[in-house]
């Protein structure tokens, strides 16, 4: 049975087991800390499936207010989100014979994971259709599917406080934060967001300090590197 | 099984723009050529956003939180992210029972 799949697509499903065993999880919790601040399971399927991005669903979830605030939580998805488009122009040129169907859904299913993945398998050969879905296609169903047990077990375990779960989204984001560091410039990127942030947040309320912290950290980071480098 | 209008709409919008980065690299490639200072402060972009978001919990709630973010901070150096939270929550937990 398993012999029916193509070699390609094999290799691909070998590649991401660990990541899926990672993002059990991670899944769990985030269905857990949506439901906590009052995303009902339907919302929090359905983020996982239609925008599939665990950093800026984290994020939403974290400023998620009612009313909603739309404007804030687009913005924040888009800043986060952009560093796929850096890896999908690198990509890109690595990948060969895909249709436009493919590549049009295939895209939808690029993650950082899938990403690092694909390049390390780009240095051996050609990213095909078989590989990328046999790598891709296993990750949403997982993350859904996670999402919304989460989710349910999460509207049974009471006031998140107590267990200390609202903080499970700031240490998260100290990892994941750990995870880009790339020593002087990183050092500038943070405290100039947490300084920029937390006293916008003190003096102006939310959601202006997610901005005003964006952007102290991006000129940060662009203060802090060599100016003349050219590599 | 409830979908607030509001709430439908913000998801709609984020699976939208997180659709537009994923392709815009695609049809760029080849044409995005960032270096130097660009590059810094492009690759800087998710730390920052992260950072922002969490801050005012971290440097404007409490000293438990601030502590608790400190030792989260450390664990993050050498454990992997799910321990890391672990450790976090952990830290908290203690901490809140000075207060």
């Amino acid at each position: 049975m398993i012999g029916a799949i193509p070699r390609e697509a094999r290799q691909g499903l070998v590649d991401i087991a660990p990541v899926i065993v990672a993002a059990v999880p991670i899944g769990l919790l985030y269905g857990a800390l949506a439901a906590a601040k009052g995303l009902s399971v339907l919302e929090i399927g359905l983020m996982s499936l239609l925008v599939f991005a665990g950093g800026s669903q984290f994020t939403a979830v974290e400023l998620w207010t009612q009313p909603v605030p739309v404007a804030t939580l687009v913005f924040s998805a888009m800043l986060i989100n952009a560093r796929m488009i850096l890896m999908g122009a690198s990509l890109g040129p690595k990948m060969a014979g895909f249709s436009w169907p493919q590549r049009l859904f295939g895209y939808h299913l690029l993650t950082d994971e899938a990403w690092a993945l694909a390049e390390r398998h780009a240095g051996r050969a050609k990213v095909t259709p078989a590989y990328w879905f046999g790598l891709t296609c296993l990750l949403p169903a997982a993350w859904v599917a996670t999402s919304v047990i989460g989710a349910y077990a999460g509207s049974l375990m009471g006031d998140p406080r107590q267990l200390g779960a609202d903080f499970a989204f700031t240490a998260m984001f100290i990892g994941l934060t750990a995870g880009f560091w790339k020593g002087r410039v990183s050092a500038a990127t943070i405290a100039g967001s947490a300084v920029a942030s937390a006293l916008v947040y003190v003096l102006a309320g939310p959601p202006w300090h997610v901005a005003a912290g964006a952007v102290a950290g991006i000129g940060g980071a662009y203060l802090a590197a060599p100016a003349d480098d050219r590599a | 099984m409830t979908i607030d209008p509001l709430a439908l709409a913000a998801i709609l919008a984020m699976a939208a723009v997180t659709y537009l980065t994923r392709i815009a690299g695609f049809f760029a490639a080849g044409r995005i050529r960032l270096s130097g200072r660009a590059k810094a402060a492009f690759d800087a972009i998710p730390p920052a956003v992260l950072v922002a978001v969490i801050a005012p919990t971290v440097l404007a709630t409490g000293w438990q939180e601030t502590v608790a973010a400190v030792v989260t901070a450390a664990a993050a150096t050498r454990l992997p992210l799910l321990a890391t939270v672990g450790v976090g929550v952990a830290a908290v937990v203690a901490l809140r029972q000075f207060s």
